[in-house]
């Protein structure tokens, strides 16, 4: 495997601001190692896209970062500041706030509860201050207000008072990215946000993912459909088997061997019968297909 | 026959201190569970922790009441933080079986022969009831009205448990309206989506556990004070299963759900006891001996209450209090 171990030559542009970096991150489940990432970087105000076939490590990197998974070694800061061994919870008060492939709203709890719930430094979230609602009744209308605000931007006001429960798989993506947004993170970092969401609302939500940076934070999304990410990122990072195989503005990234060779296979272009090519081609659609109703299922 | 006794003494256990105990059980229950959906499988321990502690301090070391009734509460407090450190961290799975085994660990110490001389074997404590008799404030011939007897101590108790279980009602509806409680049900839809804004979920576990917990040990030591007596018999697997049915007939998660529930089921079932106790005793019943016997008929009870149980389950899921379109949400 000459080109798991040769990044791009781009991999060697350093980026001028970087917000959160990486070295040497590696996770194994038993014999297998999932994750193997000897440098990963993201620059702030950009958004960022880690992109790779099924099974790449992704998720998996994704939730190292996060905290909501010990690696075996590597190290990484935030800011500057090392994320060794923080609790999840910790990492969102930092400023570095995820969603989830599979979508986790609050089902039986209202909207704007949902909502509310991400706001940070509640004071009535304290044992004994939560008893006398004149302690918190005035920051809990901020947060109200800045919920429906935000609400509002994701066409989701009108929901507010209905259970989370009854929204469909795309107002939950919607619903969760805003509840992320209510923690104001500097870096929020989207876990296959497009993912089982029909092609209408990938444009909307693609234009949420940029309004994002526009409004200055840094955007992280893992995905694995190459096209989505063409259009709205600023720097991609290709991982394949666990390892980083290349990383570069996606124009770049999308014309590399190394990337080409991970979604297709090695030897895709070599003496290949057009109908064998064919064939591998159905069956790589017909997999992605079965995956995509497995996920609307669950 | 006498059907108007049959109904009066249904009503006098519904709303008597055995209700008053499941009621308080269930509203620390409805803590753990219904708002913060820990699984205690173990609510009997906490309960028996609050009632040895009151009966063994003030019975085999003479304390005071009101001392012993601390210190037991702050037992409860021991006890789920032992229950809670190794498991709050685990997967919903292993609190419920931590609780369920401490449970029957610690109902087996308290009543083993070795430990005798503090706890009173099988019998456990008894007679440590003076304090809180002395207390007492109801003339001593008893309460009677709307056809309804009580003895005076029983009364007392009932005011003192009924004022209880309706002050911790308002305790739980104030916290459940806060950010605390919204974090707290929040755990129970989805804990890591909690964790990745921001919420120490691991220490909102433990405030649950601990405060259920408490209230749970308060149930047990008004047990002990209504029956001046508390033995292991008291607090087997089936009080913690008899506070999830109280629960779930009043509806999870709501301030009243417990009141309610207590009400119904004690309502229930000693009226059923008392219907068939008449149906089969005297001379020529009303229904044979061929048929039952008096000792086939106090079991009878049980067989309805499951009966009715499952109506419930069926018809109305939610509980008394309950919210239909909630329940319908599926978890994903």
């Amino acid at each position: 495997m000459p080109t798991d171990t040769q990044p791009s030559s781009d991999t060697q542009s350093k980026k001028s601001d970087s917000i959160l970096v990486a070295d040497g991150v590696t996770r194994k489940f038993g014999g297998l190692t999932a994750v193997d990432v000897e440098h990963f970087e993201i620059q702030r105000g950009k958004i960022t896209a880690l992109i790779g076939p099924n099974g790449a490590g992704k998720t998996t990197f994704f939730n190292l970062l996060t905290g909501f998974d010990e690696p075996d070694s590597g190290e990484w800061t935030f800011n500057g500041q090392s994320l060794h061994g923080v609790p999840p919870y910790k990492v969102a008060r930092k400023g570095m706030v995820r969603t989830f492939q599979l979508t986790k709203v609050l089902s039986r709890l209202k909207v704007i509860e949902n909502m509310r719930l991400g706001a940070t430094g509640q004071r009535g979230e304290k044992f004994l201050p939560s008893l006398f609602k004149g302690l918190w009744s005035a920051q809990e209308k901020e947060n109200t207000d800045r919920a429906m605000d935000l609400l509002a931007r994701f066409k989701l006001d009108a929901k507010a008072d209905d259970f989370a429960g009854s929204l469909s798989g795309g107002q939950r993506k919607l619903l969760e990215m805003a509840r992320a947004l209510m923690v104001d993170p500097e870096l929020i970092r989207l876990d296959e946000p497009m993912a089982g969401v029909n092609p209408a609302l990938k444009q909307s939500l693609l234009g949420h993912v940029k309004s994002l940076r526009d409004e200055g934070r840094t955007v992280l999304f893992v995905e694995h459909d190459m096209d989505m990410v063409r259009d709205i990122s600023d720097w991609v990072v290709v991982m394949a088997q666990g390892k980083i195989v290349a990383e570069g503005p996606p124009d770049t990234v999308m014309a590399n061997q190394a990337v080409i060779d991970a979604y297709l296979g090695a030897h895709h272009d070599a003496a290949l019968t057009h109908e064998t090519e064919e064939e591998i081609l159905a069956a790589a659609e017909a997999e992605l297909e079965a995956e995509a109703e497995a996920e609307e299922n669950s | 026959m006498e059907w108007s006794s049959v109904l009066s003494g249904a009503i006098e256990q519904g709303i008597g201190p055995s209700a008053i105990i499941y009621c308080l059980a269930a509203i620390g229950l409805n803590i753990h569970f219904g708002y913060t959906g820990l699984l205690n499988f173990g609510q009997a321990a906490f309960m028996m922790v609050g009632g040895y502690a009151l009966g063994s301090l003030i019975q085999t070391w003479g304390w005071p009441l009101f001392p012993s009734l601390i210190v037991g509460l702050l037992m409860a407090v021991v006890l789920a933080l032992v229950l809670g450190v190794p498991t709050l961290r685990l997967r919903a799975d292993y609190l419920a079986i931590a609780t369920i085994a401490a449970a029957e660990a610690i109902r087996q110490v308290l009543g083993s022969a070795a430990l005798n001389d503090e706890f009173g074997g099988q019998d456990g404590r008894y007679g440590f009831v003076d304090g809180m008799r002395s207390l007492n404030f109801i003339p001593s011939g008893g309460v009677h009205f709307l056809g309804l007897d009580f003895r005076s101590y029983d009364f007392f108790i009932m005011i003192v448990g009924w004022t209880l279980a309706l002050l911790l009602c308002g305790f739980v509806y104030l916290l459940m309206r806060s950010p605390w409680g919204r974090v707290l049900k929040s755990i129970r839809e989805d804990e890591d989506a909690v964790r990745s804004l921001g919420k120490n979920v691991y220490s909102y576990k433990m405030q649950a556990l601990v405060l259920g917990g408490v209230i749970g040990a308060l149930a047990g030591i008004m047990s002990g004070l209504a029956t001046s007596n508390v033995a292991p018999s008291d607090f087997a697997t089936d009080t913690t299963f008899f506070t999830y049915t109280v629960l779930l007939i009043g509806g999870a998660a709501r301030v009243f759900g417990p009141v309610a529930g207590a009400l119904i089921f004690w309502f229930f079932i000693s009226g059923l006891d008392l219907f068939f106790d008449k149906m089969t005793s005297g001379a020529n019943p009303t229904i044979p001996a061929s048929i039952m016997t008096d000792d086939q008929a106090s079991l009878m009870r049980l067989i309805f209450l499951g009966l009715i149980l499952m109506l419930i389950m069926i018809y109305r899921p939610q509980g008394i209090f309950g919210d239909r379109r909630e329940l319908a949400i599926d978890a994903h």
